[in-house]
């Protein structure tokens, strides 16, 4: 049974914001069709009453004091930027074309 | 100069009776390092001055009678995706080369606090997806056993390296089996804490709902020491649990009459697992049984869901933890891009192997529209299924047995064509990960010339008990003692 249609395959990369060669659509949509084939079992079981799991521990949200830290340094923060200016991140331009005049 | 296979424990014991200098054991682990790079690849980075530095400051400290505990001046390896700040953490990916981590995480804090000596950085697949470390961008880490096969994955960096005697201890993390399953192949311990108990702070996030640091040692003994050492509660991860960290030391005292092992039938059969892997773990388990404990079957009937559900869940996270590589603030940004998104594409299409996007595709499409229901939502409800098994089944026993994987250490390359099949390949091990569990992996025979490993699941924060009873076996038994051969 195929699941993934060439065009599921784009849309999901696009999505994920990755480009893949031809190659690369033929290979992973075969290998997702493979695998959520393996994954339809979990149909076999029912599961309308129970309850899902996101997390394994009760998670209480624990409170401390309210006490001023030193933040990162600014110049630490920006020093893995592959661009920066002043204390701002350069990326490449948003908004195409329309910024000219 | 002691022997290269010695414990944190003899080592320790060497340098307070002065028979060598924590520089001397750090030059060594060095020199061993170095020696086996082209033939083992188990590191992505050495620290040899930092790392030289430490450990004649250790050496100064003991001189003056100022030793911060019992790991201090000690050498050790940690898994690439735990971040130390001013140095470098690829996770074995090329999205990161050049990155310089900014702070440091916890669990690196406390080990350096202890005064552990971190050697370098051990390699691993790449963001920890992956059962083989072969995802890595060094290639291959090779099974110091067997220089063709597998160390397992994803930490196969920090199982080799203690294998071969590089290390007497190291740091990993595991998410589905990855300190467990290397633990095993590489005949070491493994020791996968209960979710929560170390700190995730400043470890690279793979799936942030079943992630989880932990230790690898020759012996229960050691890893009970290194784990004392991470554990607690951390403010800075509001997940790590609340308890203090547990003294487990004191309860090795190789007896465990009394203890009650599950054995979970649907885990003990022999359809898909090694005939020889099963004839070592009985053999363990009745010597077990001769130290003393009790054994009774238990059931954990969705046993055979669990990888369907740890894929869907661990996947569907990744997608979401890995959009922040987008080029922006860190890591490598594409050349020649026409605007952002364009950017954003060329920068994580180059920066990203082939089995990372693999699987932020899968969990892209998992989580997305028409599919979250049917898919993720499915797979938190049989994780649910899957924690109720194991409650049910601590009602009757105090530990679980099982083998840690169905097999020894497969061929490098035999699985790379076959995500399907490499993703089988972590049966046993993806259910702790699914209910937040303990669990530890020990060295218990050989098959085919390779190690077998015994794995050990307990209830939550009874990480003590399980290094009782992989003390107590070790008490026993000698396969931790056994040497693989000398690198060729």
């Amino acid at each position: 049974m195929a699941h993934i249609s060439r065009d599921d395959v784009e849309r999901v990369a696009s999505l994920a914001r990755l480009s893949l060669s031809e190659e690369e659509v033929a290979r992973v949509r075969a290998d997702l069709d493979r695998i959520l084939e393996y994954v339809a079992l979990l149909g076999q079981l029912d599961t309308s009453d129970v309850e899902p799991t996101s997390h394994v521990m009760p998670l209480e949200t624990p409170l401390r004091e309210d006490l001023p830290e030193a933040p990162m340094d600014p110049e630490l923060a920006l020093a893995n930027a592959p661009e920066h200016d002043g204390y701002a991140f350069v990326v490449p331009k948003v908004i195409e074309d329309e910024d000219e005049g | 100069m002691s022997h290269p296979l010695a414990t944190l424990a003899e080592l320790r014991r060497a340098l307070d009776r002065g028979e060598v200098s924590s520089l001397e054991l750090v030059d060594a682990a060095l020199a061993r390092a170095e020696a086996s790079a082209r033939s083992l690849g188990l590191f992505l980075g050495l620290r040899s001055e930092a790392a030289r530095d430490e450990a004649a400051a250790a050496d100064a400290r003991r001189a003056r009678g100022a030793l911060r505990s019992p790991l201090d001046g000690l050498p050790v390896a940690i898994k690439d995706n735990m971040l130390r700040q001013g140095e470098p953490t690829t996770c074995g990916s090329r999205i990161l080369e050049g990155f310089v981590s900014p702070y440091t995480a916890t669990a690196v804090a406390k080990l350096v606090e202890a005064g552990a000596i971190e050697i370098g950085r051990t390699n691993m697949d790449e963001f920890a997806m992956g059962s083989s470390t072969e995802h890595s961008t060094l290639g291959p880490a090779r099974n110091p056993w067997h220089p063709e096969r597998s160390t397992g994955g994803s930490s196969g960096g920090s199982a080799g390296a203690v294998a071969a005697g590089i290390v007497p201890g190291a740091l990993g993390s595991d998410t589905g089996g990855s300190i467990r399953q290397p633990a095993g192949f590489c005949g070491v311990v493994g020791l996968k804490p209960t979710y929560g108990r170390v700190s995730r702070w400043g470890l690279v996030a793979f799936a942030s709902s079943l992630d989880q640091i932990g230790v690898f040692a020759r012996t229960a003994a050691d890893a009970a020491w290194l784990f004392e050492a991470i554990a607690g509660h951390d403010p800075r991860d509001s997940t790590s649990l609340p308890e203090p960290s547990p003294r487990c030391s004191p309860d090795l005292d190789g007896d465990v009459s009394g203890l009650v092992l599950g054995l979970p039938r649907e885990y003990l059969v022999e359809e898909g697992v090694d005939p020889r892997v099963l004839a070592a773990v009985r053999a363990a388990v009745s010597e077990l049984e001769a130290a003393g404990a009790k054994l009774r079957e238990v059931s954990l009937p969705h046993t055979r869901f669990a990888i369907a559900s740890y894929y869907l869940i661990a996947t569907a996270e990744a997608s979401s933890n890995l959009a922040r590589y987008d080029g922006v603030r860190y890591g490598h940004r594409a050349a020649g891009a026409q605007g952002l998104t364009d950017m954003y594409h060329r920068t994580r299409s180059e920066g990203f192997g082939a089995e990372v996007k693999r699987r932020i595709l899968l969990g892209t499409y998992v989580l997305s529209a028409g599919y979250y229901d049917a898919y993720y939502r499915k797979a938190q409800q049989v994780r649910t299924l899957v924690r109720r098994d194991f409650e049910e089944a601590f009602r009757g026993c105090d530990a679980i047995v099982t083998p840690t994987s169905p097999e020894v250490a497969f061929p490098i390359g035999s699985r790379t064509e076959d995500p399907l099949r490499m993703y089988l390949s972590d049966v046993y091990t993806v259910s702790a990960n699914l209910a937040g569990l303990p669990g530890v992996s020990i060295p218990c025979g050989f098959a085919h010339d390779l190690p077998v490993g015994l794995q050990l699941l307990g209830p939550p924060l009874e990480e003590a008990r399980l290094l009782r009873l992989a003390d107590a076996y070790q008490r026993r038994s000698d396969f931790h003692l056994q040497r693989p051969p000398e690198p060729a």
